[in-house]
This record gives C-alpha cells, structure tokens and sequence, in this order.
C-alpha cells in the first residue's frame, strides 16, 4: 500500500477523499491497494477499520468517497456512481463469519457460487484447498471455531469475487487455531492471486500476514507502506 | 350438534383463516419495514396500525361499514365496477377479521425480524442476492417462528371477533353467523345450552391457537 501508485506495483483498489462521520470522529481516508497482495488495516478497536471494509463492500454510503476496483467505478459521490452491494462482486469475511445458521455447510458454501465463472473458484477445487469435504453436509452449529471460519472463507471465494475483505476473521481463535489458519490466508493469497483487505488489531497476525500496511488510528491513515518498512520504522 | 351449528363452526374457521393468510403479505411487508428502517412520523404509523387493538371494535366497525358501504369510497367502487357487495356478506366479515388480527400479526413478525441479524442479510448481499432473495431465503426462516406465531395469534383473535363483524357483516344465518355472533343470538333467544356448547367449541378453538403460538414462541430456535 501506498499513496501514490508505483510503477512496478500494479493497484486494485482505489480508496480517494473517503469521509463518513462516526460517533466519536470523522473517517477520512485516501489509499490505494495494490493487487496480489495482503493489505493489513491495523489499530485500536474503534479506528474505523469495520466501517472503510462496509464503505467498501457498499454496505454504508459515505458523505463523500470515490471508490475504484480493477478500474470500475464502485462509488463517486460526486457524480452520484452507487453500485450495489450484490454486484461488486467483492467477498466479505466479518469478525462473526456471519454463516448462516439454518442452512447446511453445502448450502452455506452454493449461495452465492457461480459455477463455470472461473475454474480457479470451481466448487472441488475450494473444497480441497480448504480441507472442507468432510463437512459440507454438516449443519453450521456442529463446526468448531476453525472450521467455521474456513467455511465462511470457502463462501466467500466460490462467489469468485474479485476483492476479500476480512474483518478481524481469526479474532475469536486462541493461539493455536490462528496458526493453523494462518497458512489458508497465504494459500488463498498465492492460488487466486486477488488482493485482499485485512483488518486485525493483532500484531502476531499483522507480522504473518501482510504484505502491505496501513496504520488506522482515530479515522486517519497515521501511517502506510509495505509491512516489512512498516514494522521497522517507529511509529 | 346439529348441521346449522357445524356450519358456523365450518364457515369461523374458514373465513379466520382465510383473513390471516389475506393479511399475511401485508403484515410481513409492514413489519419488515418497521424492524428494518425509521422515517419521520414512524410512530404515527405505528401507532396507526395498533389502533384496532385499542379502538372499540364496534367503532373500527362503524368505520369500515362507512368504508366499505355502497355510499363509501371503497363501497361505490367495487359495487359500480366489479357489482361487488361488503357489507352484510361474508366479504364484510372477512374484512373485519383481518383488520381487527392485523397488528397481532404485525407486532409478532416485527418482534421476529428485529431479532434476525441485520449483518447476515449484508453479507447474503455481497454474495449476489438482491433483495427478494435475501428476504426469502435469509430473513424470513430466521423469521419463521414470530411469524408462524403472530399468524396463529391472528387466527385465534378473527375466531373470537364480534363488535365489528357484527357491524359490518350482521349476523345472517347461514351467510354471517360466526362462532361469536352465534353465541350471542342463543343467548338473546334464551338458547342457553346452543349458547355453552358454541362457548365450550370456542374455548377449546382458542387454547388450541393460543397454547400453539406460545409453544412457537418459547421453543428454542435450534439449527443442526
């Protein structure tokens, strides 16, 4: 992540003059998110982390924001450009997975997956990577924590989306789970080559993960570059 | 019982249900949109449609006859262009039902939209759905008990309905007469064994619906 694009970076997702007032402050954001690569949101509960992922995927309209994926339009307040939510095509992870809950794992995983799109997003193929074939006929309440969460993975990549956004998506497993998980996250990063929004507080899944940094803190990029600059430099 | 006392019984249940699915769409669609959205004067609305609660049911009665009368708005329409009649047929009791059980259904959809994440309905978003898929494939399972249970709840209150059948629909044997009307007629005529055996089918109509819908609501919604 950077502010300004580099030459031998190719960008993805371009965030420019983003403004949404919170309860305690305004969310005022510009960024670009280069693609193929993990881009970390990291800061304190409350940095407006949640709410940049939702002005992303369409779930909230901002006062003012101009919003560009792969080169589409997605939100331009200032020519009133609004795509809805359903046709982005941009997967959403939140911190609760949000799978739901009467309907099977196979059921969970067909809703949104648009079959023949892409052999990358093949129903099998998913299903293999993410160690899921024994529990796609099971009902969601009998998934522990990690299965859940690779299941509310596998949904959101069989929707072939051209951008994942995962909010704080390892936030309830205790330490071992998040290195069994971790490894997907990479996998998924080097098989579909999509870049990907990662929001966490966590230092441990920042320094495992990321690619690319930025440092949210009260609504304002205080800090941004690749993750390995970021987590020299103090600050 | 003899066939007459059949027939009402027959002719309650029926038109009870048919008012409760009538107002079925209606009622999902108003508390969708009271659980989901707030807009100004959302109390006026609100408070709009508990009124049959509240109101005397021979006023809400005397309201839809003005309605619904061949001198009403609603009346002259439908008699000069389909020659259609409300009022003292089986069309002014359906209507009477289904307005004086609507909120019941209304508040127990609403109560049961409210508790469905609205966060499960953003995320079927991001995988495609548009809105019509959403509210039937997520909301309205998640849903699915408050509203089975507010439609039995409207099921039992067209049951038991009297001041404004009676206002609109009379009490015509055979055409009008409901469980209620029937029962008070018998006792207007000294009937009273007519009179206890329509109230002993009534009770046990209503217990039925009642310990139904509560045993909807209070089962604990459990997904495998």
């Amino acid at each position: 992540m950077v502010d300004a694009p580099q030459a031998d970076i190719q960008m993805s997702l371009v965030l420019k003059n983003i403004s949404l007032p919170l309860s305690d402050f305004r969310l005022e954001v510009s960024a670009m998110i280069p693609s193929s690569a993990i881009t970390v949101i990291f800061g304190p509960s409350g940095a407006g982390k949640t709410s940049l992922l939702d002005l992303v995927a369409g779930l909230r309209r901002p006062d003012c924001a101009f919003i560009e994926l792969n080169g589409q339009v997605l939100t331009d307040t200032a020519h009133r450009v609004f795509v809805p939510t359903r046709r982005r095509d941009i997967g959403y992870v939140p911190q609760d997975l949000a799978l739901f809950p009467h309907l099977s794992v196979r059921k969970n995983l067909l809703y949104g997956h648009k079959p023949g799109a892409d052999e990358r997003f093949a129903f099998d193929h998913i299903v293999e990577l993410l160690e899921i074939r024994g529990l796609v006929e099971r009902g969601i309440a009998q998934l522990s924590g990690g299965e859940k969460q690779r299941v509310a993975l596998a949904r959101a990549l069989l929707a072939s989306p051209r951008l994942l956004l995962l909010d704080e998506p390892l936030a309830s497993l205790d330490m071992q789970l998040k290195t069994r998980i971790i490894p997907y996250l990479a996998r998924i990063r080097d098989e579909f080559r999509i870049p990907m929004l990662y929001v966490t507080h966590d230092r441990f899944e920042t320094s495992s993960l990321a690619d690319e940094i930025i440092m949210l803190v009260g609504g304002r990029v205080v800090q941004s570059g690749p993750a390995k600059d970021a987590f020299r430099e103090p600050g | 019982m003899n066939g007459e006392e059949w027939q009402i019984i027959w002719f309650t249940a029926w038109v009870s249900a048919v008012s409760t699915i009538v107002i079925l769409p209606f009622g999902l669609a108003v508390a969708w949109a009271l659980a989901r959205f707030t807009w100004p004067g959302k109390s006026i609305v609100e408070t709009f449609i508990s009124l049959p609660l509240v109101l005397p049911p021979v006023a809400t009665g005397l309201i839809l006859l003005k309605i619904f009368g061949r001198r009403g708005p609603v009346g002259s329409f439908l008699h000069d262009t389909l020659n259609l009649d409300v009022v003292f047929t089986w069309r002014g009791v359906l209507i009477a039902l289904g307005v004086m059980s609507f909120p019941l259904l209304v508040r127990s959809a609403r109560v049961a939209f409210e508790e469905v994440s609205p966060r499960l309905e953003q995320i079927a978003r991001t995988l495609g759905a548009n809105d019509p898929r959403v509210f039937v494939s997520i909301t309205v399972p998640l849903a699915l008990r408050g509203i089975l249970g507010g439609m039995i709840l409207s099921f039992a209150r067209a049951l038991g309905e009297f001041g404004a059948t009676i206002m609109i629909a009379g009490n015509i044997p055979g055409q009008t007469s409901t469980l209620s009307l029937s029962i008070y007629q018998s006792v207007q005529l000294g009937h009273d064994s007519d009179a206890f055996r329509l109230l002993g089918i009534s009770t046990v109509l209503a217990f039925l619906a009642v310990w139904a819908s509560e045993w909807l609501m209070r089962r604990k919604r459990t997904f495998r």
